[in-house]
This record gives C-alpha cells, structure tokens and sequence, in this order.
C-alpha cells in the first residue's frame, strides 16, 4: 500500500522544521513601470474614437497594491450604450458582415500580432491595474491572449469546415461583459470569436478593471480595425444591465458570478436573445494515495493560488485521501512557506493584491465563517506590504460538506480541506455543489484518470495537472455554472446562426 | 570491521528489508514544470553579490583527468585558496576534487587553507570492479590523506533491482570512511528515470551517505535540475523523518553563474536556509569559478572584464 506514513522519529532532532525565512534571500526586482502612461480620464470607444461619458461621470480605477487611483474611467449611462450598440450595429450591417471571412482574419491576426508587440506593457498594465503578479500577466495572460486571437483569426475563413454542409451566419451585436479576474483573457475569450465568425461587439469590461482594454481599444484603432466593429462601454452593474437589455443586442456573453448570471438568464428569458454564461464554481481536486504526491503538492498551488484564488475553475476544494492526508498536507504547508505575497510587479512575487476593497473584505469575511464554523485555520507567516489588498495563503482543515466555507465560492487564496476513504466517496463529494465547472484528479494509474474523470461532473477535469488553459480547448460549466462553451471549435457556435 | 567480499554482489536477502523503500511516483512532466517555475525567480542586486560568493564557496574545484599531474594540481590548489588575485576578499573553494593518486599533492598544498581534499573513489568513473577493489582504492584515498570521498555506486547491480547490493557496497565504502566524509555519487545520467534517481538517493542516504552527488561528469546528461530537484526531496523527507542532515552536490556540466543561482533558488525553495551553506551544499566544477568570479567582478565594477583576467589553471 502506500509509503506515505513518515517513518519514526530516530533523533532528538525531530522537530526540526524546514527555514524558509532566514538566510540568503531574494532582493526586490521590479519590473518597470514608469513608462506607462495613463490619461487622466478615460471615455468609452464608441465607433472607432474615444468619446465623454454622456452625463459626465466617471469611477475610479484603483491600483489595489497600493490603493492610489490610476484613472478615471466613464460610467457608462443607458445612453453611452444605446450609443455603443448602435455603431455595433451599423458596422456590422455596412461593413463586417459581408467582409469575406479571409478579410477579418487578417484584421484579427493584424491584433493578435500587436498585442504580441505590445505584450510587456499591456502585462504591467493588467498588474497594475488588477493586482496580479508581473510572473502571471507576462507569463499567462497575455501570451493565451494573443494565442485566442490567432487561434480564432485561424478559423474567420474556415468557417465551412467548421460546420460542414452548413453555413453559419453571424448574429448581429454581441453584448460582451466580462470580470475583473483575467481582463485581457476573458475579453479575447469574448471578442475573438466574435469577430472571426462576423459579428460586432459591444464589450464592457469590469470597473475595477478597465484599463487594458481600453488599452486594446487603441490597438483595435491602430490595427485599422473598421469602426463599430469594437467598442468598449465601462462602468458598473447598473452599464452591464443597460447591455444586456438594450432591444438591439443579438447575444450576451457573460463571465462573472452565478448571482449575477441569474439576473442575466431571468432579464433574457423570452427575449429571444442567445446567451453563454461563465459563472462561479468550487472546484474539487482530488489527490489519491497512488498520486506523485511532490507534483500533486505543486498542483494545488497552482489550483488555488494562481491569480490569489480568483479564478472561476480555481480547484478550491481540497480531496485528499485519507491515508495520505497528514503527509500531504505537512508538505502542502511547507511549500506554502515559500510563496512570496507582495507588489505585483516584482518578478519574483508568487501572490499579489486582491483585486479590489471589496473582494478584499469579501475573502476576509470569510475566514471569519470559516473560524466561527469551527475550522482549523492555517496561514502562512509570509510578510504582506503595508499599504494595498493583500491576504496570506490560507487552509482550512476540519471542514465538511456542511460548512459554508466549502460550499461558497471565496474567490481568494483560500483552501479548504477534506479527506476521502474511497474513490466514490472522493467522486460523491466533488459532485456535492451546485456548481460543476473544474475538478483535478491525481493519480498515477491511467485507468483511475478516466474512471473518476468520466464520474465528474463539471466542464473541466484536469489530470496530474491543474488551471492549464489552450484556445483549441472547450471551457464552461456543468449546473450553476453557466451555459455554453467557449474557446476551441466549440466556442464558434455561440456567434452562429447555422442554416442548411 | 567485517571483512567484505565480492560474495556481496549475489547476496539478496540480509538487508533487503533496510535497503527496499518504496517510492511515491514522480511526474516527470511535473518536476520539469516547477524547476522552470523556480527558473524564473529574477536574482538582482545584494542577492546576486551574496549569491555568486556564496557559490564560489560551495566549489569542489574538481580535475580528473588521465593527464593530472602534480604540476597540474599544484596550480589548481593556488586556484582554490585565491581565485582572484585582485581581491582579497572573496571566499575560498569548499573543496579540491582529484584522482587518488593526486591527493597527497593536493592536501600538501591545501594545508592550513581551511579547504578539504577530496578524492574520487571506488574505480571511479565507471566502478566496474570488485568490492575489494573498491574498498581498497578507498582506503588507498584516505592513507593518501583524502578529507572527503566521493564514491560511485554500482548502477549496473541498481538497475538489475540489486538494491541490497547497492545499499551493502555503500555501508561498506562507509565503515571504511569512518569520519571521512562521504559523498555517493547516483550517475543519475545513467539511471533514466527521476523515480530511479529517487530511489538511489534514498538507498544511499539509509546506506550513511553524508552528501548525495548527481553525476561524475563523464556522463551525459551529467548535473540537471530535475535530478537536483529530486535529490533535495529526498534529503529533505529523511531530515523531516530523522532530524539528520544530508548534503548535495551536483556536478557536472554547471559552467555558468546563472545556472548556479539556479541551483541555489532550488536548494533554498526546497531546503531552506539550514542548507544553503557549503557545509550541505556543494558544486562539482571546474570552469564554474571564472564565471562567477566575471560576474562578482561585473557587480562591483559595474563593467565585465576580458577572460585574460581570470587565471585559468
């Protein structure tokens, strides 16, 4: 069986413990920033240019490393996107629709290659702006970014072979509101495949997040992007309502909260209106005894830790059996010793801000419920800087179905942990949720890989490996999260009407 | 001692028990992915001056070659001791690596330097000869006056699954070292897999090794990362078992500082501060030192010099 009962203590030295504080360490490396230059305030893009909010009011987008304001950016009114959709429209009638499908591929491989160019600045930007590591927005974000776009600029004159003996026709105007988590991602996840199947967009990004594609905005300009094919409304929840409303909108892609999602599917029931939706989740990940558990280690953190937990496919519930559990956890803390929290731009920052006040007091709230249920709580000494929104890693142990901690998606660096005797019981308790859009097996049989993959339910499975995304691949949700695909040939049919 | 023989390389049985560990698998694509996420670790300034002392402090200043001569390890003992001239400052090498016949020249000259004579053992490289021959070539390093032995396992008898073979000619070489340190060197270029160079670890660590040691740098790959990286663990889940401290040394191949600091941001992320120190942690090299002595001298100077500065012996 396993081997992973430590053996016995043969020293008086057994509680030495491993040092992850003293000695040589790692002076700060910042990535530089001080070429970004940012206006004062921004408008939204409206037809090709940057025009004024229409009742002049505008929110502040904070840098939540340091809480200092970066901008001002328009709060969009029904009018400012009464606006944006009706230049969606006009373009998509006058020009982008009859663009043979050759044509808006070059456009869109023309954009892919500028945000290739632009990669370094549009990553401090996204840092700066959302709080996540330079290591993530340089190393993930923006290189998927750029790989949506070329990924489905690929497909814009393909669209035969996609849906052979069929031709797929675009929608009209696609309604686009997207989260604060991967700002750039989520908006190539929208915005590439609506572009490469001939629809025009009216996109809002979140208000705590609105710098980098307003950033793109340019980038779309300077890309000769015809105008009203793109056009960025910003502002809150009242902007994303006046969207998903507005009688002209064909569909309405939406990345956010299941609570958020709901609205969204009730307002749309009846309107005739096609819909995706990519809302919360709870991932489960489950590490059998048989797993290689040094990597199975290494995997949660990129499960729960990546992006400081905000992530929707986060594996934020922890499955580990039992007779390995002590081990594993033993470890899992040790390794957690090592993450580095702090300024998002310095290279060698594992965990940066929590993107925003409010999410900040959010996750905190939470450890509170997860102490006053009862829980073991267990964080790591890491030093956080003294100004900004920043939560040490943290687990729970002690937990069970029944707490809210485990049921309730936290959207922080939160972990909560339990343990399973037997496969079913392991696959009982991942399907426990209202939610099914990830879950991780770990394993070192194959054949266990696709027994307990194929009895999960949820969108993505990952195995041996956790929160690795691809443009060829599918991603959405079983249950409360969400309806339809996006990315890979799957995420062409939410932009197509498709006749005989 | 009991008088060992080459009756050990058919003995099974006696100390199967101590000697089979099973091992938790390792995800090769895994190990791969968080050695380049640990590559990624940006070093700059104070923590690049530390660093790159710290690691020419950490050399075993190695020559093993056919054509060593006294002259040869005369010189590269002055090497060891001041390896720039123009600074005063900086640490000597842990260490001289030589053949056994060079090691009353080397500790000669080492006297009094605070550095340790090391000597290669066991028919090093390949170790294809008898126990006796190995025990012999062993206590012929020590009466030579080696502080430190690095020996080479039988990975023939390893990858047959003689695993008590292996842990016994280790004890053995171990009983002969007695206070003289021992390294154990797996070859992890020849093993083949990570879950291999695992268990050789573990077999040489229960077997009294005082450092574990990837490679004799006649192989290709010698020193990798991922190899490292699997050795650390080792080390670190028998001092979390035991409390007893095992080093490692990598060698073979490490050339330039960048790769060393690399070594380093492992060995810390996954042993900590108790290792990073010459005591647990060496590098097996010889053309390492110049490089880090180009760019301690870039750090200060703030400028890189010509390679005619650097004394190559």
């Amino acid at each position: 069986m396993s081997d992973s009962s430590p053996d016995k203590p043969t020293s008086p030295n057994f509680d030495a413990a491993l040092d992850f504080r003293s000695g040589w360490s790692y002076s700060e490396a910042p990535e530089s920033s001080d070429y970004i230059e940012l206006d004062e305030n921004y408008g939204h893009y409206i037809d090709g240019r940057f025009v004024q909010p229409s009742k002049g009011r505008y929110l502040e987008s904070i840098n939540p490393a340091t809480e200092k304001s970066l901008a001002k950016i328009a709060d969009g009114t029904g009018e400012d996107v009464d606006a944006a959709v009706k230049a969606a429209g006009k373009a998509f009638k006058s020009k982008w629709s009859g663009l043979p499908g050759r044509e808006r591929g070059k456009y869109i491989y023309r954009i892919a290659r500028m945000i290739q160019e632009y990669a370094r600045e549009l990553a401090v930007l996204e840092s700066m702006d959302g709080g996540k590591p330079i290591r993530e927005s340089r190393d993930v974000d923006i290189p998927l970014t750029a790989a949506h776009f070329f990924y489905y600029a690929g497909w814009a004159d393909k669209l035969e072979y996609a849906f052979p003996g069929r031709k797929a026709e675009p929608l009209g105007v696609c309604g686009q509101i997207i989260p604060w988590n991967f700002p750039m991602l989520m908006l190539a996840w929208k915005i590439a495949p609506a572009l490469a199947t001939g629809n025009t967009v009216v996109l809002k990004p979140a208000e705590t997040t609105s710098l980098t594609a307003l950033r793109f905005a340019e980038i779309c300009s300077d890309a000769g992007l015809p105008d009203g094919v793109i056009n960025i409304v910003t502002g809150a929840g009242q902007t994303g309502s006046n969207l998903v409303n507005h009688p002209d909108i064909d569909k309405i892609a939406f990345t956010g909260s299941t609570e958020v999602g709901k609205i969204i599917q009730k307002s749309l029931a009846g309107s005739g209106k096609r819909y995706t939706l990519e809302l919360g989740g709870k991932g489960a990940n489950i590490i059998f005894e048989d797993a290689a558990i040094e990597q199975a280690v290494e995997g949660v953190i990129n499960a729960i830790f990546f992006n400081q937990g905000h992530v929707c496919c986060a594996g934020s519930r922890l499955l580990v059996q039992e007779s390995i559990a002590d081990l594993f956890i033993s470890r899992l803390k040790d390794r957690m010793e090592t993450l580095i929290v702090g300024d998002p731009l310095d290279k060698n920052t594992d965990i940066g801000a929590i993107n925003s006040k409010a999410q900040y007091d959010r996750i905190l709230n939470y450890l509170e419920i997860g102490v006053e249920e009862g829980a073991a709580i267990y964080q790591t000494q890491a030093e956080l800087p003294k100004s900004g929104y920043f939560c040490r890693p943290t687990l729970f142990t002690d937990v069970g179905q029944s707490n809210r901690i485990v049921n309730e998606e936290i959207f922080g660096p939160v972990l909560t942990i339990q343990t399973f005797r037997t496969p079913d019981e392991a696959v009982e308790k991942a399907n426990n949720t209202p939610y099914g859009l990830s879950g991780g097996v770990w394993t070192d049989k194959g054949s266990k890989i696709f027994q307990t993959g194929r009895a999960l339910r949820a969108g993505v499975i990952w195995s041996n490996t956790f929160n690795k995304f691809d443009p060829t691949s599918p991603f959405g949700g079983y249950k409360e999260s969400g309806v339809g695909r996006e990315g890979g040939l799957h995420g062409l049919y939410p932009y197509v009407h498709l006749t005989s | 001692m009991t008088k060992p023989s080459s009756e050990l390389i058919s003995s099974q049985q006696p100390s199967l028990h101590k000697a089979y560990l099973p091992v938790s698998p390792i995800d090769e694509v895994g190990v791969r992915e968080r050695v380049a996420r640990l590559n990624r670790r940006s070093i700059k300034k104070d923590s690049k001056k530390e660093a790159l002392k710290l690691a020419l402090s950490m050399i075993d200043l190695t020559t093993l070659e056919g054509k060593d001569s006294t002259g040869k390890v005369i010189q590269l003992c002055r090497k060891a001791a001041r390896p720039h001239a123009g600074m005063a400052s900086l640490p000597h090498v842990a260490a001289v690596c030589v053949y056994p016949s060079m090691v009353s020249t080397a500790r000669k000259q080492l006297e009094g330097t605070g550095i340790f004579t090391a000597s290669v053992a066991t028919s090093f490289p390949a170790g294809m000869v008898s126990l006796k021959q190995k025990l012999d070539d062993t206590r012929y390093a020590i009466e030579q006056g080696a502080e430190e032995i690095d020996m080479v396992i039988s990975r023939g008898e390893f990858l047959k699954g003689n695993y008590s073979y292996v842990y016994d000619e280790i004890a053995s070489i171990r009983e002969v070292c007695q206070e003289v340190h021992l390294k154990v060197i797996l070859e992890t270029g020849e093993l083949g897999t990570l879950e291999h160079v695992r268990k050789a670890s573990d077999l040489a660590i229960r077997a009294g090794a005082d450092f574990i040691k990837t490679s004799t740098g006649k192989i290709a790959p010698a020193a990798t990362q991922p190899a490292t990286l699997v050795m650390l663990e080792a080390i670190r889940d028998h001092y979390l078992a035991t409390g007893h401290k095992v080093g490692m040394k990598p060698a073979g191949g490490i050339r330039k500082a960048k790769q060393a600091l690399q070594y380093l941001v492992l060995l810390r992320e996954t042993l900590g501060a108790g290792w990073v120190t010459p005591e647990y942690f060496r590098f097996g090299a010889s053309s390492l030192a110049n490089d880090l002595l180009m760019q301690i001298l870039k750090q200060e100077t703030g400028v890189y010099q010509s390679a005619d500065y650097f004394s190559i012996d």
